[in-house]
């Protein structure tokens, strides 16, 4: 008994001194600002930014390899922290941007031309005529950013519509790249108005299709501020530079624009609304 | 290009004058608008999938079912020989293997799906691997441990990892080795006389263990008796000759193939034929050692197992040879006289790896200068 | 010597006598036509024509652009209607061109007229079959000169004309080697020309004897050519099975069939060369077969190139109460349509309609690791694994399972008892595969 105690005791003793003497003399020398920025940055491994994660960005930063702000998702606030531990100033870019699903067209409101029977997914979906909704530029609804978003900021509507939580969205724009159909955009987190459409068909389809699709009547083009809001092709679209008063909204006739507050659930409301009207 | 160009123009031209028209009156529109709407709203009238657009017709619940088919004449040959005891343990394994499916999916908010029959398949599996002496509350714990740990912890089925009534049957074989592998009854008509007895492998190993010699005269006497199943054992484990049957029945319904099975009784038969050879007074014959147990149910049933075995033919050639190799060691070495289930389990663990190896190649050869360019 | 199959495959319900007896009747002239701008593979064609311009019949109202693109011709005369976004049976939405015939049916100069193909080399019947617009008619698309110009270094040594027609219900081909056998035959020979290839295979599966007995007639007299009987089994029509079939050639994962010498050519495309070199006829139509249990009376028919679906539909008594699925091409690899404005193309085959009660629909059950579709699959691949992969959207992985190597046949989806979207999976892979492609540059 006392034997084996003994040598176990000495073999845990030997190998604890190894792994001391291997702790100094194999030790990596790790600017200590790397682990700084490291703990400064969100630790959400998104890749975002474009690189395998955090720890990657980390170093690029303190090489001097990256910028201070690459970091979308951390947005100004880490920036401002990075700035410090680099001692660098930072001026910041003026609000952070959020996703934004443009397309209010919900199962109510927009006609589907099929019965989809495939795999619950956009990308899927969008192999066959691109999709089931019968406007070609229209919210698929089957989850697909909502699974990429490493930070659960969009909830799927029982209605058929992707709806981005613009509280918890740090602007990571991965879904903005899953989105087959390209419809969610980046938008500054303080503005309110917001146009939910995509759709650059004529008014005349846009009308057989969904009931509240712009069908590019420049009313509100009219309403807004010079050059807040200016058409493409068919499809009124907002310039973010630019403040819109919320009462343009009333301008719309097929209620397209939306006047977000503070509530997340009030744009599908006023969506909603718009259908039954 | 250029004729994207003039249809742009063109679009825009229409829309502008469209608005003009509605312009003065703005919130009458949508009145007359709603008329028109009505006329020719887009409706969905055909289903949209990706090809192809004929199915064969199989079902898994018709797999399901076609192996419970297969398990019948077994399943009424035990009622025969063991009697009413038979009976009861095939209906609370059954049972309970249902109701622990049901609840344990209502529980994680899964569909309940008795419907696959696969709840059924394993409950009836298990009760076939059990001693018709078991108590009813052992059934329970094995249902249990079947359905619940070995199948819907990990997801349901076709996520399991192992084969859920095994792991049901060798939680039992561990826990109350007593009940499991001690009280063995003789199998008489209709379970009229029961004698308690030990089975034909049992004996050997005690033979073994007590340093004496393995009697041969058992070992060859009444093969046929073997055959037929008029022995002492498990449920569905005594009929080598109905459970060959029903595995021909899943062979010709393509529900299974040929590879597991017989690379699994080609194994043991060859491995234990070497032992016998070597020492013919301590090792009994292999043609002994491939009729009793439960090599058959094993092989031909529990082996096959889609979800816990290899997917390829090599695969499985592979699976069934592990599984003979592992039968035998626990057999001839082990402390246990039986060793199927736990070979099975012991491969079940090994079939990630295996189906890794035995990816099959992709049809023609691949060119290198692709790869380089 | 009996031909021994390729690995794998399926034998589904063939269902082709709803149509096999059906003799080729002519599509009457519809009252508008909706001819696709893009009806090959590779670039699609630089449109020629605009809204109100009259047009005659075998004009040329799409131009090639680049190698791999054919010109698109006018299926009769009449008048440019409009330029408008149509479903095109392939499944997506593409621009086209709504001719209104004016009835007259007025051939262009120069078409329609007898020409002596014996002086022709085989540049000179090249250059025809490329001005024609002919593309591989089975259903691909591809651009049939391009087939007929491989590189110096990949020598042809087989020419194999593909009648194996193994998609159940279509009969098109069939119909057309049994009524036409010499004309494909002669289309054949101008293949063999430009190729110079001294051997000719006509494939043929043994569900159609009496179309096998008539290119055995056709052949007869032509020295080099003679036709196989192939085992039915689905898809032995494909390139590379059937290749391997008659050969034992295996062609590259990822290859063409020139990798091992081998030019296919479909029978419906052999007789539009035919038709091209003899008759300078451009490809302006093409045998359709109409068929399933949702379309009242099945047929073939020759119909132009662009007639839409709804007025082949009219023309063969109109469909079933209940039919629930519209499928361009056969209902193994066809695609299936939303609309009945989807026109007919180049490569469409037939229309097959399905009543709701026969259509099987996708439930993605979890994969139960059967191991059918790895038993059916003829490209040997694993299905199973690799939808997997693709649920979890690891397709690093499934390309490293060959994914991109399917040949979406549907084997495996046909015999899946969970039901999995299988095809579906790998198209999605793919599509993915090629995203992440483009990406990386």
């Amino acid at each position: 008994m006392l034997t084996a105690i003994l040598s176990l005791a000495a073999l845990a003793l030997l190998a604890s001194f190894g792994l001391a003497i291997a702790a100094r003399v194999f030790a990596v020398h790790v600017d200590p600002k790397v682990e700084e920025i490291e703990e400064a940055l969100p630790g959400a491994n998104c890749g975002a930014c474009g690189l395998p994660g955090c720890s990657e960005l980390a170093k690029r930063i303190a090489e001097g390899k990256a910028e201070i702000d690459a970091c979308p998702v951390g947005g100004e606030s880490v920036a401002r922290a990075i700035a410090s531990i680099m001692d660098l100033s930072y001026a910041g870019t003026g609000g952070r941007s959020v996703a934004l699903v443009m397309c209010g067209g919900n199962d109510q409101v927009a006609a589907k031309r099929f019965y989809y029977n495939g795999i619950y997914d956009c990308t899927s979906a969008a192999l066959l005529f691109g999709g089931d909704k019968a406007c070609s530029y229209g919210c698929l609804g089957l989850r697909t950013c909502a699974g990429v978003c490493p930070f659960g900021a969009i909830d799927m509507l029982p209605s058929g519509l992707a709806l981005v939580n613009p509280d918890v969205c740090t602007g990571c724009t991965k879904c903005v790249s899953a989105c087959p159909k390209g419809i969610i955009k980046m938008v500054p987190a303080d503005r309110l108005v917001h146009i939910l459409c995509s759709s650059h068909d004529k008014g005349g389809k846009v009308r057989k299709t969904c009931k509240v699709g712009c069908i590019g009547c420049q009313r509100c083009v009219k309403e807004a501020p010079e050059g807040a809001i200016s058409m493409d092709e068919n499809l009124a679209v907002i310039d973010y530079r630019l403040e819109i008063p919320p009462d343009v909204a009333e301008s719309c006739p097929m209620n397209t624009i939306v006047v977000q507050g503070g509530d997340v659930g009030e744009t599908v409301t006023k969506v909603a609304a718009g259908g039954e009207e | 290009m250029v004729e994207n160009g003039e249809m742009r123009e063109r679009k825009n031209g229409e829309v502008d004058s469209a608005s003009a028209e509605s312009g003065g009156a703005a919130k009458s529109v949508s009145k007359p608008e709603k008329k028109e709407k009505k006329k020719e709203e887009i409706t969905p009238r055909f289903l949209v999938s990706s090809s192809p657009h004929m199915h064969e017709g199989q079902t898994v619940s018709g797999i399901m079912k076609l192996v419970i088919y297969a398990l019948l004449p077994v399943t009424a040959f035990s009622i025969f020989m063991f009697g009413l005891a038979a009976f009861r343990v095939i209906l609370i394994s059954v049972g309970s293997a249902l109701l622990f499916e049901a609840l344990s999916q209502r529980v994680m908010k899964r569909p309940v799906s008795l419907r696959d029959y696969s709840a059924v398949l394993t409950g009836l599996l298990l009760a076939l691997n059990l001693p018709p002496t078991s108590p009813w509350w052992m059934i329970l714990v094995g249902t249990f441990f079947a359905i619940v740990i070995g199948k819907q912890i990990y997801g349901g089925l076709g996520y399991n990892p192992f084969n859920p009534a095994l792991v049901g049957r060798v939680v039992l074989t561990i826990s109350f080795p007593v009940q499991m592998t001690a009280r063995w009854i003789t199998p008489s008509m209709w379970g009229m006389n029961p004698v308690t007895t030990a089975t034909p492998l049992g004996r050997i190993r005690e033979a073994l263990l007590s340093g004496g010699q393995v009697d041969l005269h058992l070992s060859r006497q009444g093969f046929l008796d073997l055959l037929l199943g008029n022995r002492a054992g498990s449920l569905g484990e005594v009929s080598v000759i109905l459970l060959l049957a029903g595995g021909l029945f899943l062979i010709a319904k393509r529900v299974i193939t040929w590879h597991t099975p017989v690379s699994f009784i080609a194994t043991v038969w060859v491995l234990t034929g070497i032992f016998h050879l070597i020492d013919p007074t301590r090792y009994a014959n292999p043609s002994f050692h491939v009729v009793t147990g439960g090599l058959f149910i094993g092989a031909l049933f529990m082996a096959t197992d889609y979800v816990t075995s290899p997917i390829s033919g090599r695969g499985m050639l592979i699976f069934g040879a592990g599984c003979g190799l592992f039968t035998v060691v626990i057999r001839l070495f082990g402390s246990y006289p039986e060793g199927v289930s736990f070979a099975i389990l012991l491969m079940n663990g090994i079939t990630p790896l295996i189906d890794r190896y035995t990816k099959p190649k992709v049809f023609g050869i691949r060119r290198e200068e692709k790869a380089a360019a | 010597m009996p031909l021994r199959s390729f690995f794998g495959g399926v034998h589904p319900i063939y269902n082709k006598e709803l149509a096999s007896g059906a003799a080729v009747e002519e599509m009457p002239l519809p009252k508008r036509l909706v001819v696709h701008f893009t009806q090959n593979l590779g670039a699609p064609p630089e449109p020629l024509v605009k809204k109100g311009d009259a047009v005659k019949k075998g004009q040329v109202i799409a131009e090639a652009r680049g190698f791999v693109s054919v010109p698109v011709h006018a299926p009769t005369s009449g008048m440019v209607k409009s330029v408008d976004v149509f479903p095109h049976p392939v499944g997506t939405d593409l621009p086209a061109a709504v001719i209104e015939p004016d009835g007259s049916d007025e051939w262009a100069a120069e078409c329609n007229v007898e020409r002596d193909s014996t002086g022709l080399d085989g540049e000179a019947i090249k250059q025809i079959v490329f001005e024609a617009g002919l593309v591989g008619m089975g259903g691909a698309a591809f651009p049939t000169h391009v087939k007929l110009s491989p590189p110096e270094n990949k020598p042809i040594d087989l020419l194999i004309i593909n009648g194996a027609e193994c998609e159940p219900y279509l009969t098109a081909d069939h119909r057309l080697m049994l009524e036409r056998p010499a004309g494909i035959m002669e289309g054949a020979m101008l293949f063999a020309r430009v190729l110079n290839v001294s051997e000719t295979i006509v494939a043929i599966e043994k569900n159609k004897p009496e179309s096998i007995e008539a290119m055995r007639a056709a052949a007869a007299e032509r020295e080099g050519v003679r036709v196989e009987a192939l085992d039915v089994v689905y898809p032995q029509g494909a390139e590379k099975q059937l290749i391997f079939t008659l050969t034992r050639r295996r062609v590259p994962a990822g290859g063409l069939p020139m990798d091992v010498g081998v030019l296919v050519q479909n029978v419906g495309t052999a007789y539009a060369a035919y038709e091209a070199v003899r008759f300078s006829r451009p490809l302006i139509e093409r045998i359709v077969t109409v068929t399933g249990s949702g379309i009242k009376q099945p047929a073939n028919l020759l119909t132009r190139i662009g007639t839409t679906f709804q007025d082949l539909i009219t023309q063969c008594g109109g469909l079933v109460n209940d039919t629930g699925k519209v499928i361009s091409g056969g209902p193994m690899m066809g695609v299936a349509q939303y609309s009945l404005d989807a026109s007919v193309t180049k490569g469409t085959s037939g229309i097959v309609l399905l009543r709701r009660a026969e259509i099987p629909q996708f439930v993605s059950d979890a994969c139960i690791r059967c191991g059918r579709c790895v038993r059916v699959c003829p490209m040997t691949l694993n299905p199973s694994a690799l939808s997997i992969f693709i649920e979890r959207m690891d397709f690093d992985q499934a390309a490293e399972y060959n994914a991109n190597d399917c040949i979406e046949c549907g084997c495996c989806a046909y015999v899946c008892p969970s039901r999995r979207p299988m095809v579906h999976h790998f198209r999605r892979a793919k599509a993915e595969l090629r995203k992440a492609a483009r990406k990386a540059g």
